[in-house]
């Protein structure tokens, strides 16, 4: 049971805080609910963060800035995610349960680092960057660099991420996060892919392939990216993007699949994600989430 | 140790002394003494204890009462205008979307919220809406039913 509870009024206030050893409370649902099953009790002394202006909201510009508090439900819902960053888009709206989603932010999604994470793979294959405060410095890394094992951050434990930074997609580029799971909603990622493709003159001119629940993070594949580059992005390429993403697997066994399955279903749903992404680039209407969609089945 | 707190619940302010790690569910039961929110699992994966917090959806097992602070909590209790049923409660009497019991104060906080943002959802909005609440009885069609009529849709 905790000691402590403050709610912090300012972001220094918070900072000096996480400097003293507090630890950082918004939504609460990973956090909270790992407490209340057991798997990790409260740490002792409690800031809660959920009040700090400075860590809201969604700035557009050239990209997107996405303060620490944005939740699952504002990206879900936002025209220009939904628009232009659609994977990302595809990801919010299946994490947890509405509740879920009104309450879970993107700060504490990227930090928990789960190698299940819904919003990861998008913002890797986006190009996101993170800036991270302590009391003493600011720093921006790429998410990539942010994420180092299962629930595990290169972030030291005095700091606290405040914004993430997205770039703008490359012109012509259409993306789509697919997961398989085995229910429609409260599910964690049995296997996640994510694409980003652009199209030039009907060919793929930039891809980015991420796969999720598959390795020790939220990866990259780049061999899965060369096999599209070039190509018109149909079948045959996104079957050899697939099977790319099966190789760079690193699956383990849990309750949830073998690991001989995540592999198998690695290529299936990287398939798939291509096809949504490729669809989506070319103006047709894809669904948010793609998981829901058929492109790339059969 | 002990912090004084205020909750705002249904309208009504209740200043409390709570624990540091005291759940919002805890909180209400046991200290404001409002017990129509459940505890099913305890962590978030059931829907009982759904409350609705600056009204959007909670739940209240797995949030720190202490951050409900300044904020608008609303529980089942909240619903009815005196002697006068929700809409929606009375919905769940007519097509029988309520069985043992349990889990509708959660589901009724649940469709609250779907109908304040969407007042005519289909029924798979109403489905997405309702899948983080859990009804053991599986009595889920007459709650489908029930949330759509309000919204003057058919199932």
């Amino acid at each position: 049971m905790s000691a402590t509870f403050v709610n912090a009024r300012s972001l220094d206030e918070a900072l000096a805080a996480l400097a003293a050893g507090a630890r950082p409370v918004a939504g609460g649902t990973d956090l909270v609910v790992a407490a209340r099953s057991g798997k990790a009790p409260l740490p002792d002394s409690l800031l809660a963060i959920h009040e700090l202006d400075e860590l809201r909201g969604i700035e557009r510009g050239e990209g997107l800035r996405l303060g620490a508090l944005v939740t699952h439900a504002e990206l879900a819902d936002d025209d220009v995610v939904r628009t232009r960053y659609t994977a990302l888009a595809d990801a919010c709206a299946i994490v947890g349960s509405v509740a879920t989603r009104e309450n879970g932010t993107i700060g504490g999604n990227l930090m928990n680092a789960s190698p299940a994470m819904e919003t990861g793979g998008p913002l890797v294959c986006f190009g996101a960057t993170v800036t991270l405060r302590s009391a003493t410095a600011t720093r921006e890394l790429p998410l990539a660099d942010l994420l180092v094992g299962p629930g595990r951050t290169s972030a030291a434990a005095d700091e606290l991420l405040v914004a993430v930074d997205v770039p703008a997609p490359p012109p012509g580029a259409g993306s789509a996060y697919v997961r398989l799971e085995y229910r429609r909603q409260m599910e964690i990622a049995v296997v996640g892919a994510t694409c980003v493709a652009a199209l030039d003159g009907g060919r793929v001119s930039h891809a980015r392939v991420a796969i999720t629940a598959l390795a020790p993070t939220v990866v990259r594949v780049s061999e899965a990216e060369t096999a599209l580059v070039g190509s018109d992005g149909g079948a045959e390429a996104a079957l050899a993007a697939g099977e790319a993403a099966a190789r760079a697997a690193a699956p383990i066994d849990d309750v949830r699949a073998s690991a001989a399955y995540r592999r198998a279903m690695a290529a299936v749903i990287t398939r798939r994600a291509v096809a949504a992404a490729v669809a989506r680039a070319n103006g047709v209407d894809v669904p948010v989430p793609a998981s829901d969609s058929t492109y790339g089945r059969g | 140790m002990k912090q004084p707190a205020v909750l705002e619940v249904n309208g009504v302010s209740y200043p409390v002394e709570l624990e540091p790690g005291t759940s919002l569910l805890a909180a209400v039961r046991d200290v404001v003494g409002l017990t129509g929110s459940k505890e099913g699992c305890d962590d978030s994966e059931c829907g009982a204890c759904m409350m609705l917090l600056d009204g959007r959806p909670v739940n209240s097992c797995s949030y720190l009462a202490l951050q409900a602070e300044g904020r608008r909590v609303t529980t089942v209790e909240g619903l009815a205008e005196h002697d006068v049923l929700h809409p929606l409660q009375q919905a769940f009497l007519e097509h029988a979307g309520v069985q043992c019991g349990f889990c509708t104060p959660g589901m009724l906080i649940s469709a609250t919220a779907l109908l304040e943002r969407n007042p005519a959802p289909t029924e798979h909005d109403v489905r997405i809406a309702l899948s983080g609440n859990l009804c053991r009885c599986t009595g889920y069609d007459g709650i489908v039913k029930a949330v759509l009529a309000v919204g003057g849709q058919r199932y």
